[in-house]
């Protein structure tokens, strides 16, 4: 008997609590910062180094410079586990606390965000991920998604393709594998490459992974090794990248012709191959290693002093770890521009909305931040809010990352209409979508 | 003491044969109604978003699976798919009639899930038990299938996920982004009221003896003139029904948008679990279950907190995974019929309290 009244009890205890609400109050001297993260479920190795990258940046702030411009940052982590249900649970619940901007690290959440956006009065920043279309801020005032978008990537690669092949007209014939993952966000990229491959005359050889499959390739690189590919292009996430470079070393297909997007190239997506994943190349637009002044002063202030959760030091300045700083880099700009706009020091969501549309950090201000050449620079409009910046390409040598190219700019004449059209394509579906009617400020 | 039953005679078949025979469970589900709908006109944004529309949907689910699973007997592993049939069929049928009321769309897509349900449930005349999850598994991943691979299911759009537009009744905005948390949840606990109650009159009635029949031993139900496919096929399309208008909920009075992933065989598992967890056979215990499942780990997420414990949300995330686990082997040894169960043994307690013996 007692095991049950037991049981009864918390079912009981447990029916009671639910009803309670589940929220905090917040000191409003401070500016808070929600960072949606996920440390674990399936796609955690690719999650854990973003998320340390980005608190350990905005923690950095705190500690040498008291926050930005004296007001502190409240850096909040929300769990997602990239599930979209926990996701846009975080959002309930940081979405009464004033948050100056939302990085949701998941297209998934992302697309269920946009168009909350602008009925709560939150910016979102989802960093060269989610809809590449709300790249158009006349549409989508509320969503940033600089430096690039995936369609941008696409081409740069193809721009790649042919750099190494002797020009532009040398692509007539040549055969493009895109090996992806058989979700949106794999497919992103189809659309810009069949276009290019009309107008280039390239042969687009798809390879879709399902997600059940992503650690089960083999019989794919089958058919690629049938088909000859000249090179692939991979746009994939979690489990998928190593085994995709994995497989790619088994037939024995040439890693220098092998490219990533720059979400296919952490550390650990090369790292499994061992000697044969040597020479993978994946596209990049931040800085890998120590060497940069703003990641020495983490390592002052943060690592050093345990106020870090990377498990050794080591991990510091891994390609995905700088990607979390480089977001973590925008978001703090966009809030120090917000309070320059306004004037106020403590700001919120619509303030830096406005931070972020007239967001220009140039060379000169990287340096400063202590990340010259880290990064592009970023600069973004009313109309822009993405850039289109350019990137560059890195090699795995085998234990690390090098950067081997310059920065290439994407091919933006066959991006910039697709992304147009189907920015105007979305409000139209979207019945009621809100007329833009936010101001626009100058840029900075 | 309170909850007795002495005195309360029955006087007619009609009154000895009521799902709430006795006075107290009908006021009781009297004023859990009541108050479900005052906590739609005061409760906070969070609460309504975050914890009770989702709750409400999941149970719904778990109901849907509940009448095949619990009261059938088939096993089904096809719960998310089917889900994901009602939410594109309502998308589909809202972008092609935009005036059209979109609870009527809502209502009407369970249909297209119980025709693909019914036609998934064909093969369970002759398979049963684990095979027929095998062969409803293969109904989960062919749907997902579709809903990545045929582009006209999401009208074509790049992102290959469906939005849900704005829609209105009488000038009220119901769906889509500017919809208020308050009207969803009413909408929402309004139609899972409903197909509650449609759901507990089938299962007492002609059809749910015979959904019954088949369970306990098919071959006697044979015997006794029930015919074994058309019931059998019945319950899947009653239950497809139930899910389909639970994932046309899920999209879009919840969610506002949806990718294919979120169909996907986690979601079928995470009904089926509800389902195991609440009591295979009950109504009330789908939703006991999806409190379990669902809110159990949001409530556990918040401790930490209320106590200001300086916890990082990994770690809580871990603990709850941990707790969640632990708490579903406790409920399952103290009462392997799932947590319905557990509310009867304390109902028959309550009778006699305090004079147990």
């Amino acid at each position: 008997m007692r095991p049950r009244f037991f049981a009864l009890a918390t079912a009981a205890a447990v029916l009671a609590g639910a009803s309670l609400p589940a929220s905090r109050a917040v000191a409003q001297d401070s500016i808070y910062v929600p960072l949606f993260t996920y440390r674990t479920g399936p796609y955690a190795g690719s999650g854990i180094p973003v998320a340390n990258g980005m608190h350990d940046y905005l923690a950095m702030l705190n500690e040498r410079d008291g926050g930005i411009n004296g007001v502190k940052l409240n850096v909040e982590e929300c769990e997602t586990g990239y599930d979209t249900k926990k996701g846009v649970e975080c959002y309930e619940s940081v979405k009464g606390k004033h948050p100056a901007v939302i990085n949701p690290y998941s297209t998934g959440i992302t697309l269920e965000l946009i168009p909350r956006a602008a009925v709560d009065k939150i910016p979102i920043l989802s960093m060269a991920y989610g809809l590449s279309a709300s790249a158009d801020g006349n549409i989508f005032p509320w969503i940033f998604n600089p430096p690039l978008t995936y369609w941008d990537g696409a081409s740069v690669f193809v721009r790649y393709v042919a750099s190494k092949e002797g020009g532009m007209d040398k692509l007539k014939g040549k055969k493009l594998g895109l090996l992806h993952l058989d979700a949106p966000y794999g497919k992103e990229p189809i659309p810009v490459l069949q276009d290019m491959a009309k107008k280039y005359g390239f042969q687009l050889l798809l390879y879709p992974v399902p997600g059940k499959e992503m650690q089960n390739q083999g019989s794919l690189w089958l058919n690629v090794r049938r088909d000859r590919p000249d090179y692939i292009y991979i746009q994939g996430w979690g489990a998928m990248n190593p085994t995709a470079v994995k497989e790619a070393a088994k037939v024995g297909f040439p890693m220098d012709h092998l490219m990533g997007v720059w979400w296919s190239g952490g550390d650990d997506d090369a790292r499994p191959a061992g000697p044969g994943g040597t020479g993978y190349l994946s596209l990049d637009f931040n800085g890998v290693g120590t060497d940069y002044p703003v990641i020495q002063d983490i390592l002052k202030y943060v690592v050093d002093k345990g106020k870090s959760q990377v498990d050794s030091k080591s991990r510091v300045g891994e390609n995905l770890y700088n990607r979390g700083v480089f977001n973590a880099m925008l978001i703090a700009e966009a809030i120090r521009n917000a309070q320059q706009l306004t004037g106020k020091k403590v700001v919120v969501g619509e303030d830096v909305r406005r931070g972020f549309e007239s967001l220009n950090i140039t060379e000169a201000r990287l340096k400063e931040m202590g990340a010259p050449n880290f990064a592009p620079p970023v600069h973004l409009t009313c109309a822009d809010h993405n850039g289109h910046h350019a990137v560059f390409v890195v090699r795995w040598d085998g234990t690390k990352w090098v950067k081997i190219s310059d920065w290439i700019e994407p091919i933006k004449e066959e991006v910039l209409p697709l992304i147009e059209q189907t920015a105007k394509e979305y409000a139209e579906k979207n019945t009621g979508w809100p007329k833009r009617t936010e101001p626009c400020d100058k840029s900075s | 003491m309170l909850y007795r039953e002495v005195g309360q005679f029955k006087t007619s078949y009609t009154s000895d044969q009521a799902i709430f025979p006795i006075l107290q469970d009908r006021l009781g589900i009297v004023a859990i109604v009541i108050a479900a709908y005052l906590i739609g006109l005061t409760g906070g944004d969070f609460l309504l978003n975050a914890v009770l529309i989702p709750f409400l949907i999941f149970s719904l689910a778990a109901i849907g699976l509940n009448l095949l699973t619990g009261y059938t007997g088939l096993l089904s592993l096809g719960t998310g798919a089917f889900m994901g049939v009602g939410a594109y069929a309502c998308y589909k049928l809202t972008t092609y009639f935009p005036n059209v009321n979109i609870l009527l769309w809502v209502v009407v897509s369970g249909f297209f899930a119980s025709i693909v349900g019914a036609l998934f449930g064909l093969p369970s005349l002759r398979i049963k038990g684990f095979y027929l999850a095998v062969a409803t598994l293969a109904a989960q991943f062919f749907l997902e299938w579709c809903f990545i691979r045929i582009p006209w299911l999401f009208n074509y759009n790049e992102s290959g996920a469906i939005e849900v537009p704005q829609r209105e009744i009488f000038g009220i905005i119901v769906t889509g982004p500017r919809a208020s948390a308050q009207t969803r949840y009413l909408v929402v606990l309004t139609i899972v009221a409903a197909l509650t109650w449609l759901a507990s009159n089938l299962v007492h009635g002609r059809i749910g003896r015979m959904w019954m029949a088949v369970r306990d031993m098919d071959i006697a139900a044979e015997l006794m003139g029930i015919r074994l496919l058309p019931t059998k096929l019945l319950a899947f399309a009653v239950s497809s029904y139930v899910c389909g208008v639970a994932g046309a909920l899920l999209v879009f009075l919840w969610y506002g948008g949806a990718e294919s992933t979120v169909f996907d065989i986690n979601q079928s598992f995470q009904i089926l679990f509800m389902v195991i967890i609440g009591g295979l056979g009950s109504i009330i215990g789908s939703y006991f279950g999806a409190a379990v499942i669902y809110m159990m780990p949001i409530v556990l997420r918040a401790v930490p907190g209320w106590f200001g414990l300086p916890l990082q949300p990994a770690t809580v995330e871990h603990l709850t995974f941990m707790v969640v686990g632990a708490l579903i082997i406790v409920f399952l040894i103290a009462e392997p019929h799932g947590l319905a169960r557990l509310w009867q043994i304390a109902k028959q307690k309550l009778r006699v309290w305090p004079f147990p013996y």
